[in-house]
């Protein structure tokens, strides 16, 4: 933690790490108690005062049918986006460590969709599925399939898990492909020649190797469909058709700032706090014992 | 490679060149649509090789009128809105870690861990889930639609105060002891020695958070009213609800094309230190 030789006592220090604690009190600390304290009140319906009422809004929460729905809608959607992208990452990974020359190649042509915005990669899929227009939609036609994500709420759930799972790709196959390089070529080498072909060898030995990275990935993941597709859905389907994308995270702002439930939102982000902190400590005591084979 | 087995090698290629030509394909289609007139984009099934009007439709976004019927800033301007953010967000989020990270490492003071603990709690505290109420204090402060509500309240990060804090404790400890008997005061020991010591793992950051604050959008949203202050990532949106009565894709799609090869060039060109920045934020 600290040097064994460092700077002896001064105000210095204080002046050093004021900025980033303002920032964090003014921002962080002091709105994050905020919503902790408004998650107990309830505003009446003018919004002239309000009441204290512990923990009602969180019991309304847990009688409320569409926010369970919610909950449940989003660990489907996160699971799903998990294994889609974590899936393809981990083939496309597996046959690019098999690539001598190119492996960097193929490496540069597929990390860029980490540079694009959740929203564009929305844009980009909403405007291929454009019901009317869009070239999928034409080429589903073919096999019979009627496309309109306006109206069908499987299809939109679809939609925005292909765009979500799309920009993410890149990054399990940098962390993937990172990991699969570092298993020792010895261990291969020795698979191969008690006769194991690409395929067994890719089962019993890299998979096995790479777990510790599938489960960091499986957490960071986690959080990514959690939080980060916001930008997705706000621009593919706005949590409709209905409410049938309507994500915790969605719902927290809409409930929040189109539906003025400042409590209700508050009791909410409460949830999702609790969540986060669950997540971030599960990643670190996984860090903490990160275990080598 | 261990063995030789050609049609094991051919087969990898062409499921690399699938996934590729996958992972690439709504990028590409972006493209062609900004390479089409208004006329054919409205035509199904939609083009799927470029057209001539690349040059126009770029002329016509960003310095012409933009989308027909819709109240939007010029394109040039959200893309300075964007750069202006996305610079501040990264510059003041590695200035303001290096000195916590700095006086953390080494200096001994009380309240040390109390302060390390503040800036860890940020960690666990994306800003999606206080959204409500960093908006009240943004407002409260009279921040709203300024450079800096835009990127302030984004600035703080544990992420880089971490990663500074592990690149400096990797720094020998003799380093500073001979800069102390040379007579070195702690700021002349944190500009001559630390900062060049850490140049690539800044640089490697400084990639990582140039596309977190050129990508946000959730934030912008909510704090930016006045059309001035929009930025490029934002527009897409107000343009696709616009979409719904007047598609002009071509103008759309040339706007989505602008607002990516930003970051999308930072990561090519810089390949490297982006690699890099993921691995060390991350873990």
């Amino acid at each position: 933690m600290l040097k064994r030789v460092h700077f002896p006592t001064s105000p210095l220090p204080y002046l050093l790490v004021a900025p980033q604690l303002a920032i964090t009190l003014v921002f962080f600390i002091w709105p994050a108690s905020q919503a902790m304290y408004q998650s107990f009140l309830i505003e009446d319906a003018f919004g002239l005062g309000s009441e204290f009422v512990w923990f009602e809004n969180f019991q309304m929460l847990w009688e409320d049918q569409h926010y369970l729905d919610a909950f449940l809608r989003t660990a489907v959607f996160s699971t799903l986006v998990a294994a889609l992208s974590m899936g393809v990452a981990l083939i496309l990974a597996g046959f690019a460590q098999r690539v001598v020359q190119g492996a960097m190649v193929y490496r540069t042509l597929l990390i860029w969709p980490y540079a694009v915005a959740p929203v564009l990669a929305g844009a980009l899929w909403v405007f291929m599925f454009n019901p009317t227009l869009g070239i999928f939609p034409y080429f589903l036609e073919f096999f019979d399939i009627d496309w309109n994500h306006y109206l069908n709420g499987n299809q939109a759930m679809g939609l925005v898990i292909l765009a979500a799972a799309w920009k993410q790709v890149a990054y399990n196959f940098l962390f993937y492909l990172a990991a699969m390089q570092s298993i020792p070529k010895s261990v291969i080498e020795a698979a191969a020649i008690d006769g194991a072909g690409p395929g067994r060898r890719f089962f019993t030995i890299i998979l096995p190797l790479v777990s510790p990275t599938t489960f960091f990935l499986l957490v960071i993941n986690m959080v990514y469909a959690f939080f980060e597709t916001f930008g997705i859905i706000h621009a593919v389907t706005q949590g409709g058709p209905g409410s049938s994308t309507t994500i915790l995270v969605y719902k927290v702002f809409n409930d929040g700032f189109v539906g003025l439930d400042l409590g209700g939102s508050a009791a909410q982000s409460v949830v999702l706090m609790v969540l986060v902190i669950a997540m971030t400590v599960v990643q670190f005591r996984y860090v903490e014992r990160k275990v080598e084979y | 490679m261990v063995e030789n087995r050609p049609l094991t090698s051919v087969l990898t290629h062409v499921i690399l060149v699938l996934g590729v030509i996958a992972i690439a394909l709504p990028i590409w289609i972006t493209f062609v649509a900004a390479t089409h007139d208004e006329l054919r984009m409205n035509q199904a099934p939609l083009p799927l090789w470029p057209g001539s009007y690349l040059w126009q439709n770029l002329k016509q976004t960003l310095f012409g009128a933009g989308l027909s019927g819709s109240e939007t800033a010029p394109v040039w301007l959200m893309l300075l809105n964007s750069l202006a953010m996305a610079m501040m967000i990264s510059l003041g989020k590695i200035a303001i870690s290096l000195l916590s990270a700095f006086a953390i490492v080494y200096f001994r003071f009380p309240f040390r861990m109390t302060c390390f603990w503040m800036i860890f709690i940020t960690l666990m505290l994306p800003v999606e889930v206080r959204i409500l109420p960093t908006f009240e204090v943004v407002a409260n402060l009279g921040l709203l639609n300024s450079y800096w509500g835009l990127s302030i309240p984004l600035i703080a990060s544990a992420t880089a105060t971490f990663m500074f804090r592990q690149v400096f404790l990797t720094v020998p400890d003799e380093m500073l002891e001979s800069a102390r008997i040379d007579g070195a005061g702690p700021m002349r020991f944190f500009w001559d020695i630390l900062l060049p010591l850490s140049r690539t793992n800044i640089a490697a950051l400084f990639v990582i958070l140039f596309i977190f604050g050129w990508n946000q959008y959730l934030w912008p949203l909510l704090i930016t009213t006045d059309t001035s202050m929009t930025t490029i990532v934002m527009s897409i949106k107000q343009m696709l609800e616009a979409a719904e009565q007047s598609p002009q894709w071509n103008i759309i799609m040339t706007t989505a094309l602008l607002a990516m090869i930003p970051p999308i060039f930072v990561v090519i060109s810089m390949q490297k230190l982006f690699v890099q920045g993921l691995t060390e934020t991350d873990k």
